[in-house]
C-alpha cells in the first residue's frame, strides 16, 4: 500500500514537469505580451528592454526553469497585466470558481446517480424512456448553447433569475462566499447547471449501463432467489456494485468541472479563475497562464490518486492483506 | 404427500418470430429427504424447471400450462410479493459458480444476518448466532473469524459452503441445486455432494438436483429425470434409470459417459436425435507430411521445469513475494505417444502447457523439442520453427476464437503469419480444413457466434491443424461442452492422434476422460509432479496416496448401464 502511493506520487510529478514543460513551449506561439504592454509610443530599445527584464528573451525551457524555481518557493511570480503577484489573484478568484463547481458537481453526481439507478430499475417504464431521450440533449448539446438557452428563457423571457456575475458576496476572512445573499444564490442557479448538465447525463448513462450489468450479475439473482426485497437488492446489493466502476470516471468529471469552467464563466462572467485565464490569454500574461495550468495539472492528479484509494476503501478485493486462503 | 409436485410444466419464451417451448409438459415430484436428479444436456430446459419453481423466469418466459405445487399448496401463478415470502424461505437456490454467486462487497457476515432477517426477523444477535451456527454445520473451520471475511478470501470450495449455508438460512423445504459442483474440483465436488446428502437427510429438505453430469447422478441421487429438448424423457429410481435406461435418448447419453473402468477404441455416438458430423481425417492423413514416430525416441524433453508469479507488489526487491506455480517438474513425452496431465485447479498444469508453448517464458529449467533446446525464447529462428510444429486447443471455444473475424480468417491466420502459402493456395487450403473437420467450407464466410460449443471446438482444431504440426496441446479441450459433444471431440482427437501421427499434451481434471485418452499420465499436485505412469497402471495401482485419492473420489459410475459400448476390456 504505501509504496503504492509513494510509486503513485512519484509518477504525479512527472506529470506536473511534462506538463508544465508543454505549457511552456507553447507560450510562444499564444503572442507576445510586450505588444500589449507598452503603448503606441514605444521605441524598439523599450521593446527589448523589457523583453530582458522580464526574461523572455531566454530559450523556454529556462524560462520553465526559473517559473519552477519560483514555483518551489512558492512565488508564482508578478501579472504582466495587473502588475500583482498571480498567488494574489488566484486566491481572490478562486472562492467563485471553487463554489461554482461544488454546486454543480453536487448537483451532477446526486441527480445523476439517482436519474441513473431509477432509468436502471424502471428499464422498461415510460418516464425512464422520456428521461433517457431527453439526457441525449444535455450530452450533445454545447455547454456554451445551454448556458445562452437557460440565459434567454429564464432571465430575458421570464426575469427570473440574473443573466450575469455572482450577486452581492459576503467576505468571510479570505473567502468570498455567494452563498449568504439571496441574490448571490440566485446568480448560482443558472451557471451551475450550466456547468453540471453534462456531468449530470453522463454519469447518469453510466450508472445506468453499469446498474443494468450488475443486475445481470449471479449474485443478484441469488440474492433475489433468497426472497430479499427489491429494495435490498437495488440499493444495497447492486448499487455498491455499481459505484466501483462509475468512481473512476465521476472523479475524473470532477476535475474538468473545474477545469472547463472556463466556457461557463464565460458565458455568465462569473467572476473566476476561468474567466481570469481567458483574459489572460487575449493578454498573453504568462505568469497567470502558467500558474493556472499548474494548479489544474495539481489538481486532476490529486483527483486521480484519490480515486484510487476510493477503489481500495471500497472493493475488499482489492486490499493487499486480503489473499485466498 | 409429496413435497413438490410439478404437474405438466409448459414454460414458453415468446420471441419476435416464434414460440420457444423450453419445457414441453414436464412432470415429477420431490420426496422429503430425497434428492431428484434432473439430467439432459444444455438447452434441455433442466434450469428452467428450476427457475419455473422459484418464480425466477427470465423474461418474457412464462409459464403456459401446468402447475407447481408445495406441500399441496399450488404456487405457480400467484403473486409477485407472496412468491417473494417463499423464495428463500420455503424454496432456496444454489447456483453453479460459486465464485459468483455471493456478493463480493460484502463479508459473509452481512449476506447471512440480512437474508435471516428477511424471513425470521429477530434480532441482530440471534442472527448472528444463526449465522455462525449455519457456518459451522456446513463445514468451514473456525467461523467466528470466517463469518467476518469477504468471500474472495474464500476457495472455491468453501464459498460453495457459504452459498449452502444461505440456502439453508431459514429452514427451506426445497433447495433447488442448479449444477452446485460443475465449477469445482472433483475433490471438493464430492465434499460439497456429501454435505447436500446429509442435509438432505438432517433436515428432510427435497433437493432437485440439476447436473449434465452422469457421475454426479449416478453418486448421488435417489431418483432421476432425464430431459431432452424440454421433454422429460424417462424418469425413476437412479439404479433403475441408469442400470437399465428404457429410452433410446438414455441409452445413448449413457455410452456416452467416459468410464474409469473401461478403456474403449472409440466412444460411442448419441444417436439420438441428430447424426455424427462427418470428420474426414483420412483425406487430411493424405496430404499430411510424413512422420516418423519413433516410439523410442523422446519428442520433448522437460527438465527442472520452474515459474515463479510475483504474488504481491513491493517498491523493494524483498518486499516482493512469489508463488511458484510449477516447481522443478521434469518429464518426457515420447513421439506419437497421447501424454496426459491431471491435477486439481492451482496444481499447474496450465502453467506448464503455457510454457511448452512458449506463451509464459520460463523461469528455470529447458524444454527440448526433438534434440533442439526450445525454452530460449530469444532465439527467433528455432523459435519459429517450432511454433510451426506445435499448436495448442484452449478449454474454452467461446473466448478462444476472436468474435470480430471470421472462421476462414481465423483458420487462415497461422498459415498467413508462418507464410506457408500464398494467395489463392490459403483459401483453398482454409476451405479444406473446414470441410475436414465437417464444418463444410461455406462455414468460412460466418462469424465464430454463428456456431454451436462443438463447432467451435471444431474450428479450433481446423486452426491447429493449420500449420501441419506435430504436436497439439489440447487444454481441457472438453470440459465446457455436453456429454455427447464431448465424444464428437474426443473421436476427432483420436483419430488425429492415429491418422497424422500427431504427438498430444493432454490437460484435464477429469480422469475417467484422461483414462480414454491418454497412453501415459503425470500427476500433478502444487506445482509438482507426484507420480508418472502408464495410465492402465495409474487406474490399476497408483503408487502415490495423493493418486489413490484422486481415484477413490472420482465418480465410480459402476451401476451405470454399458450397452452399445462395444466393451473392450483390458
Amino acid at each position: 500500500m504505501f509504496a503504492y502511493i509513494v510509486r503513485r506520487m512519484f509518477q504525479s510529478v512527472i506529470v506536473l514537469l511534462v506538463v508544465g514543460l508543454v505549457a511552456f513551449s507553447m507560450f510562444r506561439f499564444v503572442g507576445d505580451p510586450i505588444d500589449n504592454m507598452l503603448g503606441q509610443e514605444r521605441t524598439q530599445a523599450d521593446i527589448d528592454r523589457l523583453r530582458t527584464e522580464l526574461g523572455l528573451d531566454q530559450p523556454f525551457v529556462l524560462q520553465y526553469a526559473k517559473f519552477l524555481k519560483g514555483a518551489a518557493q512558492g512565488n508564482f511570480g508578478v501579472s504582466y497585466r495587473q502588475g500583482r503577484p498571480v498567488s494574489t489573484i488566484l486566491l481572490e478568484r478562486a472562492p467563485a470558481t471553487l463554489e461554482l463547481a461544488f454546486v454543480s458537481g453536487f448537483l451532477a453526481i446526486t441527480m445523476g446517480i439517482a436519474l441513473g439507478v431509477f432509468t436502471a430499475i424502471r428499464r422498461q417504464g415510460m418516464a425512464a424512456n422520456v428521461i433517457m431521450t431527453v439526457s441525449l440533449i444535455g450530452v450533445s448539446l454545447p455547454t456554451f448553447l445551454i448556458g445562452i438557452l437557460l440565459i434567454y428563457i429564464f432571465s430575458v423571457e421570464l426575469d427570473l433569475l440574473p443573466s450575469f456575475g455572482r450577486g452581492e458576496t459576503v467576505m468571510i476572512g479570505k473567502w468570498s462566499t455567494g452563498f449568504l445573499t439571496t441574490s448571490g444564490l440566485k446568480a448560482l442557479i443558472l451557471p451551475a447547471i450550466t456547468l453540471g448538465l453534462y456531468q449530470m447525463t453522463l454519469i447518469m448513462r453510466l450508472v445506468r449501463s453499469e446498474m443494468l450489468e450488475v443486475l445481470r450479475a449471479d449474485y443478484v439473482r441469488f440474492a433475489r432467489a433468497r426472497g430479499l426485497s427489491d429494495r435490498v437488492i437495488n440499493f444495497r446489493h447492486a448499487l455498491k456494485n455499481t459505484l466501483v466502476p462509475v468512481i473512476t470516471i465521476t472523479g475524473l468529471q470532477l476535475g474538468s468541472i473545474i477545469a472547463f469552467a472556463i466556457i461557463t464563466e464565460t458565458v455568465f462572467q462569473w467572476p473566476g479563475v476561468g474567466l481570469l485565464f481567458i483574459n489572460a490569454i487575449q493578454f498573453v500574461d504568462i505568469p497567470v497562464m502558467a500558474a493556472y495550468l499548474m494548479l489544474i495539472s495539481v489538481m486532476f492528479v490529486t483527483i486521480n490518486l484519490v480515486v484510487d484509494l476510493l477503489y481500495y476503501a471500497i472493493d475488499p478485493r482489492l486490499r493487499v492483506d486480503a489473499r485466498a486462503t | 404427500m409429496s413435497l413438490l409436485t410439478i404437474q405438466d410444466l409448459t414454460v414458453e419464451f415468446p420471441t419476435r418470430r416464434q414460440l420457444f417451448t423450453a419445457v414441453d409438459h414436464a412432470s415429477l415430484s420431490v420426496e422429503p429427504g430425497e434428492i431428484h436428479g434432473l439430467v439432459g444436456e444444455s438447452g434441455a430446459g433442466k434450469s428452467t424447471i428450476g427457475a419455473a419453481v422459484m418464480g425466477l423466469l427470465e423474461r418474457p418466459g412464462r409459464i403456459a400450462s401446468g402447475q407447481i405445487k408445495l406441500g399441496g399448496d399450488q404456487i405457480s401463478g400467484i403473486d409477485a410479493e407472496a412468491m417473494r415470502e417463499l423464495r428463500g424461505k420455503k424454496i432456496s437456490m444454489i447456483f453453479q459458480d460459486p465464485l459468483t454467486s455471493l456478493n463480493p462487497l460484502f463479508t459473509v457476515r452481512e449476506q447471512l444476518v440480512e437474508t435471516i432477517q428477511t424471513h425470521l426477523g429477530g434480532s441482530e444477535a440471534e442472527a448472528n448466532k444463526r449465522a455462525r451456527d449455519l457456518i459451522d454445520r456446513v463445514g468451514i473451520p473456525d467461523p467466528d473469524t470466517r463469518l467476518d471475511q469477504y468471500p474472495h478470501q474464500f476457495s472455491g470450495g468453501m464459498r460453495q459452503r457459504v452459498v449452502i449455508a444461505l440456502a439453508l438460512c431459514t429452514e427451506p423445504d426445497v433447495i433447488i441445486a442448479d449444477e452446485p459442483t460443475t465449477a469445482l474440483d472433483v475433490s471438493v465436488q464430492a465434499q460439497i455432494l456429501d454435505l447436500i446428502k446429509e442435509l438432505a437427510q438432517e433436515r428432510q429438505v427435497g433437493v432437485i438436483l440439476i447436473t449434465h453430469d452422469m457421475g454426479v447422478i449416478a453418486d448421488t441421487t435417489d431418483r432421476v429425470t432425464v430431459m431432452y429438448a424440454g421433454k422429460v424423457v424417462e424418469s425413476g429410481t437412479t439404479a433403475q434409470v441408469m442400470g437399465q435406461p428404457q429410452h433410446e435418448y438414455t441409452r445413448s447419453l449413457i455410452a456416452a459417459v467416459p468410464r474409469p473402468t473401461l478403456k474403449l477404441h472409440r466412444f460411442p455416438q448419441i444417436s439420438y436425435g441428430g447424426r455424427e458430423t462427418r470428420f474426414a481425417v483420412e483425406d487430411m492423413a493424405r496430404h499430411w507430411p510424413k512422420v516418423n514416430n519413433d516410439a523410442s525416441k523422446q519428442l520433448f524433453e522437460i527438465r527442472n521445469l520452474t515459474k515463479k508469479f510475483l504474488q504481491k507488489r513491493g517498491l523493494l526487491p524483498w518486499d516482493r513475494t512469489y508463488f511458484t506455480a510449477v516447481d522443478d517438474v521434469s518429464f518426457d513425452i515420447r513421439a506419437g505417444e497421447v501424454f496426459g496431465v491431471v491435477g486439481e485447479s492451482g496444481s499447474g498444469k496450465s502453467t506448464v502447457a503455457r510454457m511448452i508453448a512458449g506463451l509464459y517464458p520460463v523461469d528455470g529449467g529447458s524444454i527440448t523439442f526433438d534434440g533442439q533446446l526450445v525454452s530460449d525464447l530469444g532465439n527467433r529462428a528455432v523459435q519459429d520453427e517450432y511454433r510451426k510444429n506445435i499448436q495448442m486447443i484452449f478449454q474454452d471455444p467461446y473466448s478462444s476464437l476472436n468474435p470480430r473475424m471470421r472462421v476462414d480468417e481465423i483458420v487462415a491466420e497461422p498459415i498467413r503469419h508462418h507464410r506457408l502459402m500464398a494467395g489463392s493456395d490459403i483459401r483453398r487450403r482454409v476451405d479444406e480444413l473446414l470441410d475436414q473437420v465437417g464444418l463444410g467450407s461455406g462455414a468460412g464466410l460466418k462469424y465464430p457466434h454463428e456456431f454451436s460449443g462443438g463447432q467451435r471446438q471444431r474450428i479450433s482444431i481446423a486452426r491447429a491443424l493449420a500449420t501441419q504440426p506435430r504436436f497439439l496441446i489440447c487444454d481441457e479441450p472438453t470440459s465446457a461442452l455436453d456429454v455427447s459433444i464431448q465424444a464428437q471431440i474426443l473421436n476427432i482427437l483420436k483419430d488425429l492422434q492415429e491418422h497424422l501421427g500427431l504427438t498430444m499434451l493432454f490437460i484435464s481434471h477429469d480422469l475417467p476422460v484422461v483414462r480414454q485418452m491418454c497412453d501415459r499420465v503425470a500427476v500433478m499436485k502444487q506445482g509438482q509432479i507426484v507420480e508418472t505412469q502408464d495410465t492402465s497402471d495409474l487406474f490399476l495401482r497408483p503408487k502415490t496416496e495423493y493418486a489413490q485419492e484422486l481415484l477413490r473420489l472420482m465418480p465410480k459410475l459402476d451401476d451405470l448401464s454399458t450397452d452399445g459400448l462395444g466393451v473392450e476390456e483390458e
